[in-house]
């Protein structure tokens, strides 16, 4: 049995690799790669007939294998499946960090999750409101009723657009510029910052078109992602490259939190560095720089 | 005796000046005796050589009963060439008590195994042992341990007159009618015939066999005229689907890709890597995807590869045609599309294994390599390397040109998963070491890195860089907490195999295995 720490809920998600759980020769060891979270997936990846075989697998290797620090997250079946409660089940029994909520649409949609996520901490002996959950809006329902969503929770950590459902309800196909979602991508992001969550972008399923998926993720970070859905290994060095901070950004960011903590002691709340006011409004953005920085290799320092 | 790599050499082995491994270059700056073949001299002007059969030529060349046949394996396991010849002589002559010395044998090779079992065939010298042969000689049919010795150690063999090679026989895509050879034009094209030359040179007679007879002269020739007794032709040497595949393809697998890109970054954080550096990488899936991301990093750094040596396929080929390396010189073609380049793309020539790898000539190329890519069966905690047995101690590998290599250049890189199946590949003790661990540098996994503690100077070139790495027994721990702790295999006494390091000492020995049981 591996024992895994409790799930933190605003962590480093610059990457989640989807995987499918039936598959061990897959998720034995996707840790590997380096990717921040592995998304074990028993909805679409799985035929209708394997529901249970890819559960049994699911269950056996939460059990038994140490991912270490990466992130295990599962996507469940949907709401309108015969699936979604066992599932869970097997989420809490086997220690998942978080659940994904398949075509979630409302807040009721994440309460309904979080009463059967209580009743199998409860049924499993596992520590109440460990189980983190997200939610992926697939729909245009979903992506309106974002805010409430996102703010449904205290387990939520994040909300992540689903493009392939979610285009089709729009009647539309992906563009190069990223037109056909750029609205349902800005509007989940304006509520997943009003609520205070994480929110992910989906994932670029044309793995010959290199170029395509480096302009989808430079748009990602302009756009102001925490992250990417991946499907497959070599998407994860470009997309760490592309939210690395730059070194200048490092250096400045270790400045602010330094000179805040100095001047704290000293009582005192406002200042300058290199002639720019900082306040505590700026401690927290500095603090993320600094930690993506480390989990990037550029920052070894002990500020955060 | 226990030899340097901590194996039991059995006493009896070390006769006529044989010796224990004793490390790395223990050899230099000895002499050696050159041995010379006796020849026959042809000075009557002839038309052509061409015998009616491989009988009548064996005939002509005084072939009987107890002499040794020498082969090369550029047609790979599409050969036809040892088959037809050891079939001629041993059931068409009745001849036996017969040595192959091969440069490598496969499992195309398979009916030998019957000569070996009907003690035909007494003796096997060879780089690769594989399939049906493999097993017989683990079972311990052949009356004297079979020899198995790297590229570099067979031309030092052979030239120091330690093998003794009666008539080789050289698998020549195409011939002329005195014997002038060349590895393409034909129809079973190989491209480079660099295994072959130095038993040309050192046979007593050398019978080449043809599927495609030119016209004179054949030029520039491989395996020259002045060496050649008789030339057979046949209806063909090989298959060539077989011989060389259509394109080696770079692996798309996520894994590979993962551990080619660490090999990548580690060889751009030495000193080596820089404008005129040379390297070698094997066909493997991450070796060759290695050259994927050297390239990138070339790029990067604005620098160009000096040269590249070794076996060769397309991606190389592709690099010098590109421009991003000097010179490519190699012994051995694996792909159409380096066999259709061989002396005929300018800069990429063809070489002797002596010259590619001997350890007791003045210039082998693997004197100057920086940088080789390699990959294992298994590695253990000392870093040797094994690339011949199996988990079951059953011979089915081939030391290559692994050991020559690893020796010779100033960074062996050595790329495997960590586990196979259910096989741990880092290991406490590999079934037999060919590569000793004080050649090998750096061990790439796809769950880390280790770097040899004797390459002092190599760890922090990775600690500089960035690049994580951990001990080798951490790797071993982590490979035996996935797939668990095999049990010891269980051997007899009898040795069926002599693993010969690249200097001529004794590396190690294959004993028969004990049959399992549960």
């Amino acid at each position: 049995m591996i024992p895994r720490p409790r799930p933190e809920r605003f962590r480093l998600r610059r990457t989640m690799m989807f995987m499918n759980a039936q598959k061990p020769g897959l998720i034995k060891d996707a840790y590997i790669y380096g990717v921040d979270s592995i998304m074990l997936d028993l909805e679409d990846a799985v035929a209708e007939n394997q529901k249970d075989a890819a559960r049994f697998s699911l269950y056996h290797a939460l059990k038994t294998i140490d991912y270490g620090d990466t992130e295990v997250i599962v996507r469940i079946n949907g709401l309108d499946t015969p699936h979604w409660q066992e599932d869970i089940r097997v989420c809490v029994a086997g220690g998942a960090d978080g659940i994904r909520i398949a075509k979630c649409e409302s807040a009721k949609d994440v309460l309904t999750v979080e009463a059967a996520v209580e009743k199998a901490e409860e049924e499993f002996g596992v520590e109440k409101g460990r189980t983190l959950l997200m939610a992926a809006l697939e729909s245009p329902k979903g992506i309106l009723n974002a805010y409430e969503i996102c703010a449904a929770s205290e387990r939520m950590f994040g909300v992540a657009i689903s493009g392939g459902d979610f285009r089709k309800c729009m009647q539309t196909t992906p563009q190069r510029d990223g037109i056909d979602m750029v609205v349902a991508r800005g509007q989940m992001l304006i509520a997943a910052r009003a609520a205070g969550v994480q929110c992910f972008d989906t994932v670029f399923t044309n793995l010959d078109d290199q170029e395509g998926f480096e302009a989808e993720v430079q748009q990602n970070k302009a756009m102001g992602f925490d992250g990417k859905s991946l499907i497959n290994p070599k998407q994860i060095r470009y997309v760490h490259e592309v939210f690395a901070p730059t070194e200048k950004e490092v250096r400045q960011a270790e400045k602010i939190v330094s000179a805040f903590r100095e001047n704290a002691a000293k009582g005192l709340g406002v200042f300058t560095v290199d002639g720019k006011m900082i306040d505590i409004a700026f401690i927290p953005g500095a603090e993320r720089t600094l930690r993506l920085a480390r989990a990037c290799g550029m920052y070894e320092g002990d500020l955060v | 005796m226990i030899n340097k790599v901590g194996r039991e050499i059995p006493d009896y082995l070390l006769k006529n000046g044989k010796e224990v491994y004793q490390g790395k270059n223990y050899m230099d700056g000895k002499y050696i005796q050159k041995a010379s073949p006796k020849t026959r001299r042809y000075e009557k002007p002839q038309e052509s050589k061409i015998a009616e059969s491989i009988v009548k030529a064996l005939k002509d060349c005084g072939a009987k009963s107890g002499m040794t046949f020498s082969f090369h394996h550029h047609l790979r396991d599409g050969d036809f060439v040892v088959n037809m010849v050891m079939k001629a002589a041993i059931e068409e002559l009745g001849l036996d008590n017969l040595t192959i010395a091969a440069t490598s044998l496969g499992s195309a090779h398979d009916p030998i195994a019957d000569y070996i079992e009907q003690g035909k065939v007494v003796g096997i010298q060879t780089s690769g042992i594989r399939g049906r042969m493999g097993e017989v000689v683990s079972a311990g049919k052949l009356p004297t341990p079979a020899i198995i010795r790297s590229h570099g150690g067979r031309p030092r063999a052979i030239e120091g007159g330690e093998v003794h090679i009666d008539i080789a026989f050289i698998a020549a895509p195409t011939s002329d009618c005195v014997g002038n050879c060349r590895g393409i034009g034909g129809k079973s094209n190989c491209g480079s015939l660099g295994y072959a030359m130095s038993d040309a040179k050192y046979a007593d007679h050398v019978v080449v066999i043809t599927d495609c007879l030119v016209d004179f002269p054949n030029m520039p020739a491989s395996v020259e005229a002045i060496d050649v007794d008789a030339v057979v032709v046949v209806d063909s040497i090989g298959n060539p689907k077989k011989i060389a595949s259509a394109a080696a393809r770079i692996s798309q697998n996520p894994r590979d890709l993962m551990m080619a890109e660490n090999v990548a970054k580690v060889i751009a954080s030495t000193p080596y890597f820089k404008e005129g550096f040379s390297f070698q990488t094997g066909v493997g899936g991450p070796s060759l995807a290695a050259n994927l991301f050297l390239e990138k990093y070339m790029d990067e750094r604005n620098i160009k590869m000096g040269w590249a040596i070794g076996g060769i396929c397309g991606p190389m080929v592709e690099l010098l045609k590109k421009g991003k390396v000097g010179k490519v010189i190699d012994v051995q073609d694996f792909d159409l599309d380096a066999v259709n380049s061989i002396n005929q793309t300018p800069n990429h020539f063809e070489m002797s294994a002596s010259q590619y790898a001997n350890p007791a000539n003045k210039g082998a190329f693997v004197n100057k390599l920086d940088f080789v890519v390699l990959a294992a069966l298994e590695i253990d905690t000392g870093f040797n390397v094994n690339v011949l047995t199996g988990s079951d101690g059953v011979l089915r590998g081939a030391p290559g040109g692994h050991p020559d290599t690893a020796a010779g250049s100033k960074c062996c890189i050595i790329v495997t998963p960590l586990v196979r199946g259910r096989m741990a590949t880092v290991c406490e003790h590999v079934v037999t070491v060919t590569t000793p661990g004080d050649c090998v540098d750096v061990l790439v996994t796809d769950y880390g890195i280790a770097v040899n503690p004797l390459r002092q100077d190599l760890i922090k070139c990775l600690d500089d860089a960035g690049i994580k790495h951990v001990t080798i027994e951490e790797l071993k721990e982590k490979a035996y907490s996935l797939v668990g702790r095999p049990d010891d295999l269980e051997w007899e006494d009898k040795v069926v195999a002599v693993l010969e390091a690249r200097d001529g000492t004794i590396l190690d020995v294959v004993r028969k295995i004990k049959p399992f049981h549960v």
